[in-house]
């Protein structure tokens, strides 16, 4: 079982993605949750960068955050799955263990 | 204290500065409480963590208590693998001189004094966290 | 499965005790086991009986405790952090010579070993924090 990461934090206020995407081994899942939903979206700056990494990390993004936000499900990145939080608690269930990158 | 023998690989995650937060310090009081459970501890600097671990740090100015000694203390309290990012030292100019010297005795081998920091690159770090069973994050 | 949940952070500035709060309700609804919640560095301050959101608020602190109650939650609130924030039960306050305490009910305050304790016997360890 591969690991899941958690990371909350948008990625112009932190490096928190992308240290997470630097180490996360290939075949783990990303989640980006609370401000680390603004990683999720289309057409910013880091886009590409999560797009690219989808080759080797599996990518989910909590739903409630994304609509807190005002932001829209329609321009999540293509091929990141939207949960909710029953799909985050699954989540935490098919992976070995949750790393946190606070 | 310890769990009906079960041991776990936890690695303690540190990847902000001292000082700024206190996070440097609380992860550091976790550390010493946890070397009494017999578990398999890994700590990792990664990130601006690596500061943490540097020589000389001096809090007179900023009245605040510099626990940088404690990291030197680790090795007693049999906690011997600790890991920092090759590629975090590099973009911050930094070196292993730059960074404390972590020592522990080897009790298997003479109590010979063996180093306890390992600066591993990115390939080999990723591996380590990716094995952890619980990654602790400050 | 077994989940220990640490929360790092304090109720209103971060998010993070309102998403260990989703969290752990959607766990349980799942039928899951919520080993022990352990509220560590500024995330002691969740345990405070002594805050006055504004009514059309959330108030976190009796959100967990009634949380707690319903569902015999372990809630347990780091002695060395709380010590320093002004967190203090009665037998704290005691000790300390103080003249208030100020933990709502369903909270305890323990040690770390309960953090380590929590990591070894749950089959996930949750962070949320900064």
């Amino acid at each position: 079982m591969s690991a899941l990461h958690i990371v909350n934090k948008s990625p112009f206020e932190r490096n928190s993605l992308a240290s997470c995407l630097r180490l996360a081994a290939k075949g783990s899942a990303v989640l980006l949750f609370e401000d680390g939903v603004i990683g999720a979206m289309k057409n910013t700056k880091h886009s590409d960068a999560v797009a690219n990494a989808m080759s080797d990390v599996s990518f989910y993004v909590l739903g409630p955050d994304i609509k807190a936000r005002g932001l829209n499900d329609g321009n999540v990145i293509d091929g990141i799955k939207v949960i909710d939080y029953d799909g985050f608690v699954d989540l935490t269930t098919e992976h070995k263990s949750v790393q946190s990158w606070l | 204290m310890e769990e009906e023998g079960i041991v776990k690989k936890f690695c303690y995650m540190n990847r902000k500065a001292p000082y700024g937060t206190i996070y440097a310090l609380e992860s550091l009081e976790v550390v010493l409480i946890a070397a009494a459970f017999d578990q398999d501890i890994s700590l990792v600097f990664a990130d601006d963590g690596v500061y943490q671990l540097t020589k000389n740090q001096d809090t007179d100015g900023i009245g605040m208590k510099n626990f940088s000694k404690t990291y030197s203390a680790l090795g007693d309290y049999d906690i011997k693998k600790i890991y920092v990012e090759k590629e975090s030292l590099e973009e911050r100019g930094l070196t292993t001189d730059d960074l404390q010297a972590l020592k522990y005795e080897d009790e298997d081998d003479d109590w010979a004094e063996k180093d306890s920091l390992f600066v591993v690159g990115r390939d080999e770090l990723s591996k380590i966290i990716n094995e952890q069973d619980v990654v602790l994050s400050f | 499965m077994k989940f220990g949940i640490v929360i790092n952070e304090g109720p209103y500035t971060h998010q993070a005790s309102d998403s260990a709060l989703q969290f752990v309700k959607s766990a349980l609804a799942k039928g899951h086991e919520i080993f022990r919640i352990f509220f560590y560095h500024d995330g002691v301050n969740n345990g405070t009986s002594l805050g006055v959101p504004p009514q059309d608020d959330r108030n976190l602190p009796n959100e967990w405790s009634e949380l707690a109650e319903k569902n015999g939650l372990d809630l347990v609130v780091c002695v060395a952090a709380a010590q320093r924030r002004g967190m203090l039960d009665e037998d704290e306050m005691k000790r300390h010579g103080k003249d208030s305490n100020n933990l709502v009910k369903g909270f305890r305050i323990s040690g770390l070993g309960q953090l380590i304790e929590a990591g070894i016997q749950s089959d996930r360890l949750v962070t949320f924090g900064d």
